[in-house]
């Protein structure tokens, strides 16, 4: 019935090396951070509650779909995307009600079918449609701007085992250089400590 | 047996204990008294995330199959066809159509309303299957999604075409012109048009944004430069960090929120167009929920028609399970019964309410000249679907298959009972007539199914048919609580999925 082949081959690993607990940059390249594997979710997630207990505050969770339940591990807030989609349809029901009064009313007052200039009743179908496309625009446009996307090139994917398996089976977590309590010894062993494998630090600007 | 299959969950663990300890069961007995106390996952064999990215990326990415060119030739001819009616119909006039007096809709709105309530699954199982948590819809969004868009593409040829002088078409919209005309917006033609053209784009925001951690993916995977610039720019720089997700997933959550009152109003407004005359058959407050529960059916049975070949030929029945075409025949069983239901207080309503315009209506319906319209219509909408009462059907796609031919064929039929025959039949018997389609309706239709097709293929070829991200996330060791469920087994490994008795689970 189903077809047959087996769960493909893990990717090989680059070598493990004893970690480096300094970044090796060439002259005029800036590190942009230290990022670790961890091997499944559930140790990604534990991984995750311990370096919001450590309070790192410039660090994010790679993986390849979204984790239920990571936002409180991680200590990150509710999305506010919602207060653009809000805008949006406030801006759609306004846009719809003018759209159709100013005509029907002051621009082009007919009677049709005998009913009022401003029939509200008739024009709730438009008003309903005009609020749900500006919203979609909001929550859309809202998504993107919180994300600051699109973004084509960023310092993480100079890290080339990172761009192999982030969006496919590898789980990371990515601790910025520029976070306050960052120190390349001591937060590279911490993840070391936690679990992660393969910790690497990721220059700034790309190897070649 | 060593299991009371009509038990509840904790008889049935009962069960399984006192076979594990008794010697007299075998150990295959035992192995399936235990199978029934486990779900039927979601993906079955036990897949592992890197298999679901091969597999799916392993579509677009392979060497493109023989039969897709010559499916694509055949289709993209007959979609030619589409667009050399629409130059014969502007060049001539829509009297190339076979619509007449008192038929002044006819095949072009019957198409358009088919069209677009076979767009309606798709939105139904992104939007309302989301916000219930239905897990199981995330191996078929994505693939329903595109067909969504490729069916409300096809529909809105019609509306622009009948019209008649085409390049005044722009009139719909409220813009200022030199003749200070503006469109009349209490009539609900022109409902229909916000309403077809919000659907259309909310539908591809939302398609979009679901697609693109998928297209990252393939990014990720892409050898050659062109692939790499392509997905790249489509995938708009995605990196999957959980910051990202968390505007990403209140961003879909939204979507489905908005998509879900949408999806239930595009129809109705589609049948306001009827509703709101005073046409006997048309001028019913029925028509609303009538149409969308017709369109939800005629579309799971289109999403069957596609996904079952294209299961089969990219053997992707781990990911689309007999589960899925499972509970997806339950749909359509429950929709058609629906619509069967209302077919028929139709009927009691125009005899009860003893109106003899609405009287008439129904009776020449039933026995006028175009009564095998509507008899078709009955038998593939009301009749044929009963079959998925019996498991066996539902769960062999062959069977599947043949079935929903029914709902694809009677929902046209549908479609023109309530518009065709209903005109043929107006208040003054004066004012009767018949309908003959005209080449140019028949070629014009066929048209668009070989444009509808083309689309589906160019899609299948070149986006990832199934939600990668999400089925990922639906697999068990995705839950970051997951510890392996069976005793004795890893945590963070899966259950046995394959019955060794090779037989259907949850029996």
């Amino acid at each position: 019935m189903s077809p047959t082949q087996p769960n493909p081959p893990e990717k090989t690993p680059p070598p493990q090396e004893p970690v480096a607990r300094e970044a090796n940059l060439r002259p005029g390249q800036r590190l942009y951070a230290v990022g670790a594997e961890f091997s499944s979710v559930q140790d990604v997630y534990h991984a995750a509650e311990k370096c919001r207990d450590k309070g790192f505050l410039r660090w994010d969770v790679h993986s390849p779909f979204p984790i239920h339940g990571l936002n409180e591990a991680m200590g990150v807030g509710k999305s506010w995307v919602s207060a653009l989609s809000l805008g949006g349809a406030a801006t759609g029901l306004t846009t719809a009600v003018l759209l159709q009064t100013i005509p029907s009313v002051f621009v082009y007052p007919m009677v049709v079918q005998g009913k009022p200039y401003f029939s509200l009743e008739a024009f709730v179908p438009i008003m309903f449609e005009l609020t749900i496309l500006l919203t979609a625009f909001g929550t859309v446009g809202g998504m993107l701007l919180f994300n600051l996307l699109p973004r084509l090139n960023h310092p993480v994917f100079n890290w080339e085992y990172f761009n192999q398996k982030c969006n496919d089976d590898g789980f990371f977590i990515v601790i910025e250089a520029s976070d306050p309590r960052f120190e390349e010894g001591a937060t590279s062993a911490f993840l070391e400590e936690i679990g992660g494998r393969h910790v690497t630090f990721i220059p700034m600007e790309a190897e070649t | 047996m060593a299991t009371n299959p009509t038990g509840t969950y904790l008889d049935r663990a009962q069960s399984a204990k006192i076979a594990e300890a008794d010697d007299r069961y075998t150990e295959e007995q035992v192995e399936r008294a235990r199978l029934k106390l486990l779900r039927e996952p979601l993906v079955y064999s036990n897949r592992s995330y890197r298999w679901i990215t091969e597999k799916v990326c392993g579509i677009v990415e392979n060497r493109t199959p023989m039969w897709w060119f010559i499916a694509l030739a055949v289709s993209a001819v007959i979609a030619s066809l589409t667009p050399v009616m629409i130059l014969y119909l502007i060049g001539t006039g829509v009297g190339v159509w076979g619509n007449n007096a008192p038929v002044f809709w006819a095949w072009d709105i019957t198409n358009f309303v088919f069209w677009i309530g076979i767009g309606h699954a798709g939105t139904l199982i992104s939007a309302i299957l989301f916000l219930t948590r239905q897990k199981w819809r995330t191996s078929i969004n994505r693939a329903a999604e595109a067909m969504t868009l490729f069916a409300v593409v096809c529909a809105g040829i019609y509306p622009a075409m009948h019209v008649g002088r085409v390049w005044m078409v722009w009139y719909l919209a409220p813009l200022p012109n030199a003749n200070a005309i503006w469109p009349n917006f209490r009539s609900p033609l022109l409902w229909d048009v916000f309403a077809v053209s919000t659907y259309f784009t909310v539908s591809v925001l939302f398609w979009y944004v679901g697609l693109i951690p998928d297209l990252a993916t393939l990014r990720d995977r892409a050898r050659n430069k062109l692939r790499k610039f392509a997905y790249g720019l489509l995938a708009l720089g995605w990196r999957g960090g959980n910051r990202q997700w968390n505007h990403y997933e209140m961003a879909y959550l939204i979507l489905a929120g908005i998509s879900t009152p949408l999806v239930l109003s595009v129809h109705s407004v589609v049948s306001f167009d009827f509703a709101t005359s005073v046409i006997p058959g048309w001028h019913t407050t029925i028509f609303p929920p009538y149409f969308v529960a017709g369109a939800i059916f005629g579309g799971f049975a289109m999403v069957l028609t596609l996904m079952i070949p294209a299961r089969a030929i990219y053997g992707l029945h781990d990911l689309f399970t007999d589960r899925h075409i499972d509970v997806m025949c339950k749909i359509i069983l429950l929709t058609g019964t629906v619509v069967g239901y209302a077919y028929l207080m139709e009927l009691f309503i125009a005899w009860w309410g003893a109106n003899p315009g609405e009287r008439a209506a129904f009776w020449y319906r039933a026995v006028g000249p175009s009564n095998w319209y509507y008899w078709v219509m009955m038998s593939c909408n009301v009749i044929v679907p009963q079959l998925f009462w019996w498991r066996h059907l539902r769960r062999h796609a062959v069977w599947v298959w043949f079935i929903v031919m029914g709902p694809n064929v009677g929902m046209w039929f549908e479609r023109y009972v309530i518009i065709g025959t209903t005109l043929e039949r107006d208040f003054l018997p004066g004012s009767w007539g018949y309908f003959n389609p005209s080449t140019v309706d028949v070629v014009m239709f066929i048209g668009t199914i070989g444009l509808f097709m083309t689309l589906f293929l160019l899609f299948v070829r070149f986006l990832p048919m199934i939600a990668i991200a999400e089925v990922k996330g639906v697999l068990p060791e995705a839950d970051p609580h997951f510890h392996g469920t069976v005793e004795g087994e890893e945590p963070g490994t899966y259950p046995i999925t394959e019955d060794p008795a090779g037989g259907d689970y949850n029996r």
